[in-house]
């Protein structure tokens, strides 16, 4: 009971810290570089403690006090309770989210069972579906309690777009679950061990349809109709400021590394090398003894896994500053009359496959 | 612990719900309707119906409550201000009374016996063998009813384009 307990607490803070703690910030550093590199600029520089800058990297402390010292201020006219309530419904749902994806295996250290993820639910994707939607109303309400007509634009046009790539999402991820039986996330990292039934193998428009779909429900470019700099001010948190408006931000970077993690798991392997098997692994670590091979193999894993992880949230951040932003309708056009009917042959080819 | 989690669920439930319907601005009392859903589905998780429990929150608190807001927002319906008259309030207060004995004669006559739920109950793998067995023909029943809805919404949407 009590070793059950220190073990989950232990998870939690981990991924707390990695999240909030490491990811979070790096990334407001990393999306500063990766635009610059794109745009041919040096990015963020100037920071330093004694002159010391190393590559920028004292930034986020930089971002970090300056947002804390600065004013929260809410516009008038502006409904306080709302207004003050959204950025805490963005951020929730893109914290509690990693609670079911599975960032290693399981192992056995020093006779006691431990699998590294803190909540191993029967419906885990379902999870994690249930709090992506609902991360639709801190955009919404923060657009519409600004009391601001750029913002309730903004907050009018996420519903819209992110209910409509809800729809293809789900319908994409159908056929991820008709190949691996399972919705449990740990279930589809074990059967992945085998490198030839790593889901891009075996679903690769559904890598595709889920990837694209998961950035426009992230509402990054080319799908960030509701922020839309140069047509909405900032969209839907323009009359936002302080850390309210940092928490908008977090909850984007979080979703980010969310939609890294649940790529990783459903499509490349979880926590696996390719050919290398979890026994494979402990096995080569096996003149630590026991618990000394455990352990490694689980540090092996686990880098793994955020390696993984660290490479897609490069490639979107990659892609959000290659492409440009798509026109509203086009947005709609492309998850109506494109994604939902691709996802709907895949189900139908997934079918066939697996029948046959 | 499941008492205290049931009794705040529950009364979560019944204030949000209170909320709904006495609140006079909509985009709050849609707000409450949420409120109702999660506090529903985390009742769902104490019964041990994960299933439920998720799609809950994913068709009504994530979709459908997405839906009002954005007609709300999308109509900018303000409040409406406005008193009942005494008649009425005598009225609404009959009828709780009328609906709340019957409500307390119908929960009278229910017999529910304890039931002891099987292993792996309300998870996926077990709502789905039951959809495809034994509810197999309402199950597609509602699913020509859910047809028949959008072609019904394809064709009056369809309408006013034309005209």
């Amino acid at each position: 009971m009590i070793a059950d307990l220190t073990e989950t607490i232990v998870k939690i803070l981990f991924i707390f810290s990695i999240n909030v703690g490491f990811y979070a910030p790096i990334l407001g550093w990393v999306e500063r570089k990766q635009s610059a590199l794109m745009q041919d600029r040096v990015g963020a520089n100037r920071a330093n403690i004694f002159n010391f800058k190393i590559i920028g990297l004292f930034h986020p402390i930089a971002d970090a006090v300056k947002v804390l010292t600065k004013e929260d201020f809410i516009p008038e006219g502006a409904d306080k309770f709302f207004h003050t309530l959204a950025p805490f419904l963005s951020l929730t749902p893109a914290i509690v989210t990693f609670a079911v994806i599975p960032f290693g295996g399981a192992y056995e250290l020093w006779g006691h069972p431990v699998k590294l993820v803190i909540a191993d639910l029967n419906v885990g994707m379902l999870f994690i579906f249930a709090f992506a939607s609902l991360s639709t109303y801190g955009v919404v309400l923060g657009g519409w309690s600004s009391n601001n007509n750029w913002s309730l634009l903004g907050g009018l046009r996420a519903s819209a777009q992110m209910l409509s790539y809800e729809v293809a999402m789900g319908l994409t991820l159908i056929g991820v679950f008709m190949v691996y039986g399972s919705l449990r996330l740990t279930d589809i990292g074990m059967i992945q061990e085998n490198f030839f039934r790593w889901g891009i193998f075996m679903q690769p428009l559904g890598f595709v349809l889920f990837f694209t779909c998961a950035i426009a429900e992230n509402k990054r470019a080319p799908f960030d109709q509701p922020e839309a700099e140069s047509e909405l001010v900032a969209g839907y948190f323009t009359e936002y400021s302080s850390m309210k408006f940092v928490m908008f931000w977090m909850g984007e970077f979080l979703e980010i590394v969310t939609i890294s993690g649940i790529v990783t798991t459903l499509f490349f392997g979880a926590w696996h090398l390719p050919f290398v098997t979890d026994q494979m692994l402990v096995s080569f670590f096996a003149g630590a003894g026991p618990n000394g091979a455990a352990l490694l193999a689980m540090l092996v894993n686990v880098v793994v896994f955020f390696a993984k992880v660290s490479f897609f949230i490069w490639l979107m951040m990659t892609i959000r500053w290659t492409l440009p932003r798509f026109r509203y309708d086009q947005v709609m056009r492309l998850g109506w009359k494109m994604l939902l009917p691709l996802a709907l042959i895949n189900i139908f080819i997934t079918g066939i496959v697996l029948l046959v | 612990m499941q008492l205290l989690m049931f009794y705040l669920l529950g009364f979560g439930a019944v204030i949000s719900a209170l909320l709904l319907v006495t609140n006079k601005r909509p985009v709050a009392a849609a707000m409450s309707l949420i409120t109702v859903m999660l506090c529903l589905a985390g009742l769902y998780v104490l019964l041990d119906a994960h299933l439920i429990a998720a799609l809950q929150i994913i068709v009504y608190a994530g979709a459908i409550m997405v839906l009002f807001l954005f007609v709300i927002m999308l109509l900018n319906i303000e409040e409406k201000s406005g008193r009942l008259s005494n008649r009425k309030i005598a009225l609404q207060f009959v009828g709780i009374l009328v609906v709340g004995a019957t409500l307390i004669a119908v929960a009278g006559l229910i017999k529910i016996s304890p039931a002891q739920v099987t292993d792996g109950f309300g998870t996926t793998e077990a709502v789905g063998k039951m959809l495809f067995t034994d509810f197999l023909l309402p199950f597609e029943i509602a699913s020509i009813l859910l047809l028949a809805a959008i072609v019904g919404a394809v064709i009056l949407a369809k309408r006013r384009i034309d005209d």
